[in-house]
């Protein structure tokens, strides 16, 4: 590796897996002393490094900076509350016991992706959090992820921190009991988190994707635990497999989107597919077939190259059955277009005419699609209206795209 | 928004013939892209469940009787629910439900709300 991306790169991997460590260890009451020392540590790195050149192990390095630095708060705040606390036990906490061996970096991170994901919090906050925590994202990063400034996102995260310690949430693996409960809003993050960075409009290409691994990433670290190693698991995981698969295909050089029927099939990612296919058998174990479950298998059809009818009927009546467990106007759409696949622009039309969703541009873009070469002035009439209520430039630019095919 | 049970009913005696897997096949696709479309509007409050075909009736002092119907005609196949903006639209989606062309019928029945 070049020695210029080393502490980036340090930065990526091991930010998050200080934080876990010491947040963990001092628990949500001290975060902001753990985000501290854990950015200092760095600092102190960029310092050091610059004037003394590179350490031998410079993993080790860090690990060693930032024990020392927690070691010395720790102390700092004991001494405080001596002077402040009467009969304060002062030798309790002065053994300093920062364990950063990889086991007990996964355990903390895994303890802190369920404190996280707490009912209290909104998914935003959840997902914020997440990325400054577990994702050791900064906080420029997670404002363009989300479309909005630093202040917004300070907020925002200070607002979800006081809410954890108000709640007095302990930083600790759930209840074998609960934990089935509990994943359930772990893998709602982490598929949120996954489509903030596939469906963001987003300019950053590489933010975009950053996001998506990052989800990956944990959801790997709760198959690795054998406690949460369960279908609906692996089946989100597959999901994100099959999705990731057609990252580069999706996209054109100036960080546009491709239509899915105009992706060039050959940038598509077979490894990634192969993967998905081996994490949505493991889910296939058991009798349980979720959300996620129908989701992986729709992703899953969508990786086939060759459009067969067989492909399109399987990818229609998996909509119906989404849309029978929960409606969202995503799978709405997306099932009738499936519908165009299988029986007709026209049949199409007429269903896609029930669904309402007016003030949904992406419904007034399906409807031009399946007006287009039917009816060729109302699918116009729709990509106008599409165009009207798109809000980002990438949006407005694809439906531009569009209309000036159909004129 | 107001709720409407749909009761599907068919002749037990003309669903008993003998279908093929194919056949079989068909229909429970038609079933599902039928209740799909609905739940695609937003409007599927709940898939209900189909229903045995045998069963017994109590009636008054401990009558029972064997089968559920009055009719063999008018058997119970099963239940959903949707939700509709009045009677004439839930009336217009169950037009398209797959019982009908086997002969069946569907009845639809405004819930009443606890809350009026």
């Amino acid at each position: 590796m070049q020695q210029d991306q080393l502490l980036p790169h340090l930065f990526r991997s091991e930010y998050q897996k200080i934080i876990a460590v010491l947040c963990h260890y001092f628990g949500f009451e001290h975060i902001e002393a753990a985000e501290d020392i854990a950015s200092d540590t760095f600092l102190t790195a960029a310092e050091t490094w610059g004037i003394k050149g590179l350490p031998d192990n410079p993993k080790a390095w860090l690990y060693t900076v930032a024990r020392n630095k927690a070691t010395d708060y720790v102390r700092r705040g004991t001494r405080f509350n001596q002077k402040i606390v009467e009969g304060f036990d002062a030798e309790e906490n002065y053994e300093v016991e920062i364990d950063l061996s990889d086991q007990n970096i996964s355990d903390s991170q895994l303890q802190m992706m369920f404190a996280i994901c707490h009912p209290v919090l909104s998914a935003e906050a959840q997902i914020g959090l997440a990325l400054r925590i577990l994702c050791g994202f900064g906080i420029d990063e997670i404002a363009e992820a989300f479309l909005t400034n630093k202040e917004t996102i300070n907020k925002r995260l200070f607002r979800a921190k006081e809410k954890l310690r108000e709640r007095k949430v302990k930083i600790v693996f759930p209840e074998a009991a609960d934990i089935v409960s509990r994943l359930g809003i772990v893998l709602k993050t982490l598929y949120l988190l996954f489509n903030e960075g596939y469906y963001s409009s987003c300019q950053s290409t590489t933010l975009r994707k950053d996001l998506c691994l990052e989800a990956m990433r944990l959801n790997y670290l709760l198959i690795e635990n054998e406690q949460t190693n369960l279908p609906e698991v692996n089946a989100l995981l597959s999901l994100m497999c099959f999705h990731a698969s057609r990252f580069d295909a999706r996209m054109d050089e100036a960080g546009e989107m491709i239509r899915y029927d105009d992706q060039d099939r050959t940038l598509w990612n077979d490894e990634l597919i192969a993967k998905g296919r081996h994490y949505l058998n493991l889910a296939s174990k058991g009798n349980e077939a979720g959300k996620f479950h129908i989701e992986a298998a729709i992703a899953y059809w969508h990786t086939v190259k060759t459009d067969t009818p067989e492909k399109w009927e399987n990818i229609l009546m998996l909509y119906n059955r989404l849309l029978i467990a929960a409606y969202s106007p995503a799978a709405a759409l997306n099932r009738t277009y499936a519908l165009a696949k299988v029986k007709g622009k026209e049949k199409a039309i007429i269903e896609a005419e029930k669904l309402k969703l007016d003030s949904n541009h992406l419904y007034h873009v399906l409807l031009g699609y399946l007006y287009t070469s039917v009816d060729n002035q109302k699918a116009a009439s729709h990509l106008q209206t599409a165009l009207k209520q798109a809000k980002t430039p990438a949006d407005k630019s694809r439906i531009m795209k569009d209309l000036k095919a159909l004129l | 928004m107001n709720e409407f049970l749909l009761i599907f009913r068919r002749d037990a005696e003309a669903t008993a013939v003998q279908r093929s897997p194919e056949q079989m096949q068909t229909m429970m696709n038609y079933w599902r892209e039928w209740i799909g479309g609905i739940a695609a509007q937003n409007k599927l409050v709940a898939v209900g469940n189909r229903l045995d075909t045998n069963g017994s009736v109590i009636k008054p002092d401990n009558v029972v009787t064997d089968g559920p119907y009055v009719e063999v005609k008018e058997a119970i196949g099963g239940y959903s629910i949707i939700k509709a903006s009045s009677l004439e639209e839930a009336t217009e989606l169950s037009k398209g439900c797959p019982i009908l062309s086997v002969g069946g019928s569907v009845e639809v029945r405004p819930i009443i709300p606890m809350e009026v």
